[in-house]
């Protein structure tokens, strides 16, 4: 066995074990922060497998954004009084919801264990067709145009979830600003990473948007990258989250899926189905798509992570 | 040359780690909050800094070595400021014991 295979086999075993603790954690802020180191190892087995898209996604989304999402969720339940009676399910009901999880998951291992060998692929027609797309980052030219149509319905779910989020919020908020706005001291060191960072994180993020065509990165990746940013200076108290009736807010919001859908429904006219790219302006029309998704889907992210609106008592 | 290289990355690359495992003993067997960032900080600064200057002489080109000072100089602006806000909390006695 060599040294590697052995740091694959340790790795594999903490993630296992690693999951197993953020399900039996008794306390929920400590359960969240194993979600989130789960979600850090992940991504090295991603990376480790060579798929650094995904690392980057996981990394991102599944322990970063994800992480921030549980944390806010958590520390606003805190302050709500448990009420009584409603807690705690019947042991019946535990043990048939554990028992269905198990059947689920025994039944996914199934599935992937007796997949015949080789496994049914359509990589090497992709690789082949791979240059009709002039996409460098085989990643990127899957999902932007042998898979588009899951990218079209996955943009337009971040849309969809925000009104989720904002229809929590009573009558007497609607059109507040969302999310609370900390209290915080301008002096802090908070403060200063929230001026000193951005600079940096903004080009990152535009840099791994426009890199996306060629090598592992993307509108998802970089985007969440620059909602980052937006959540940390409002965290600071340096900005604010926008009222959401502001009509720039909603259009920045579904300009990205409805430049997709357009671009979708003009293949109907040429070449003649939905989601087909004239030949040879696949790429510049991809680029278009990860431009114009890039700002929905950070601002998407970050008003996600706002919550829902809120007034202060005297708007 | 090369072979001078190579003990250069081992033995930088090895003291980083040491710095790392020290910097975990440490958060794990530390009595408070305040010595367990004592203990973190070390694994974030000198262990990756030292990773960090054991991989230069591998990083193939300027462009790459750069990239690698830059995550170094994030993960510590990131990691010391917040050493900072995790000690205030802990100074005002805001995080559980």
């Amino acid at each position: 066995m060599t040294i590697a295979s052995a740091l694959y086999i340790a790795l594999a075993i903490l993630v296992l074990a690693l999951a197993g603790w953020t399900i039996f954690a008794r306390d929920d802020y400590a359960a969240i922060v194993g979600f989130v180191t789960y979600g850090l190892l992940l991504s090295l087995v991603w990376v480790s497998l060579s798929a650094l898209d995904i690392a980057l996604t996981e990394v991102a989304i599944g322990g970063g954004v994800t992480g921030v999402l549980l944390l806010e969720a958590g520390a606003r339940l805190r302050g709500v009084p448990v009420p009584t009676g409603v807690e705690r399910p019947g042991i019946i009901q535990r043990v048939s919801a554990a028992m269905l999880c198990t059947l689920v998951s025994l039944g996914l291992a199934l599935t992937v264990w007796i997949l015949p060998e080789p496994a049914p692929t359509l990589a090497p027609s992709v690789a082949a067709n791979l240059a009709a797309t002039e996409m460098g980052n085989p990643v990127g030219a899957v999902l932007l145009a042998y898979r588009a149509l899951d990218t079209v319905l996955e943009s337009a779910v971040l849309p969809l979830a925000l009104i989720g989020v904002w229809s929590l919020a009573s009558d007497r908020f609607w059109g507040g600003r969302p999310g609370f706005q900390n209290r915080v001291d301008r002096e802090g060191i908070l403060v200063f990473l929230a001026q000193l960072l951005p600079p940096f994180g903004v080009l990152m993020g535009i840099y791994i948007v426009l890199i996306g065509a060629d090598r592992p990165g993307g509108k998802f990746q970089g985007g969440t990258i620059l909602a980052a940013m937006w959540i940390l200076t409002r965290m600071a108290g340096i900005t604010d989250t926008p009222p959401i009736n502001r009509r720039w807010l909603r259009i920045v919001l579904i300009a990205g899926p409805a430049v997709f859908l357009a671009v979708g429904l003009a293949g109907f006219v040429f070449p003649g189905t939905f989601l087909a790219y004239p030949p040879g302006f696949a790429k510049p029309i991809i680029l278009i798509i990860e431009a114009a998704m890039t700002p929905s889907i950070a601002v998407a992210l970050a008003l996600l992570l706002a919550g829902p609106p809120e007034r202060k008592p005297n708007e | 040359m090369r072979l001078i290289l190579d003990i250069f990355t081992v033995v930088l690359v090895s003291a980083g780690a040491f710095f790392f495992l020290a910097g975990t003993i440490g958060l794990l067997r530390f009595p408070d909050t305040l010595t367990r960032l004592h203990a973190l900080t070390k694994a974030d600064n000198l262990g990756l800094g030292l990773v960090v200057i054991g991989l230069l002489p591998r990083a193939g080109g300027v462009l790459y070595a750069a990239k690698l000072i830059g995550v170094w100089l994030l993960v510590l602006v990131a990691s010391s400021a917040v050493s900072q806000l995790i000690g205030r909390a802990a100074r005002r006695g805001m995080l559980q014991k």
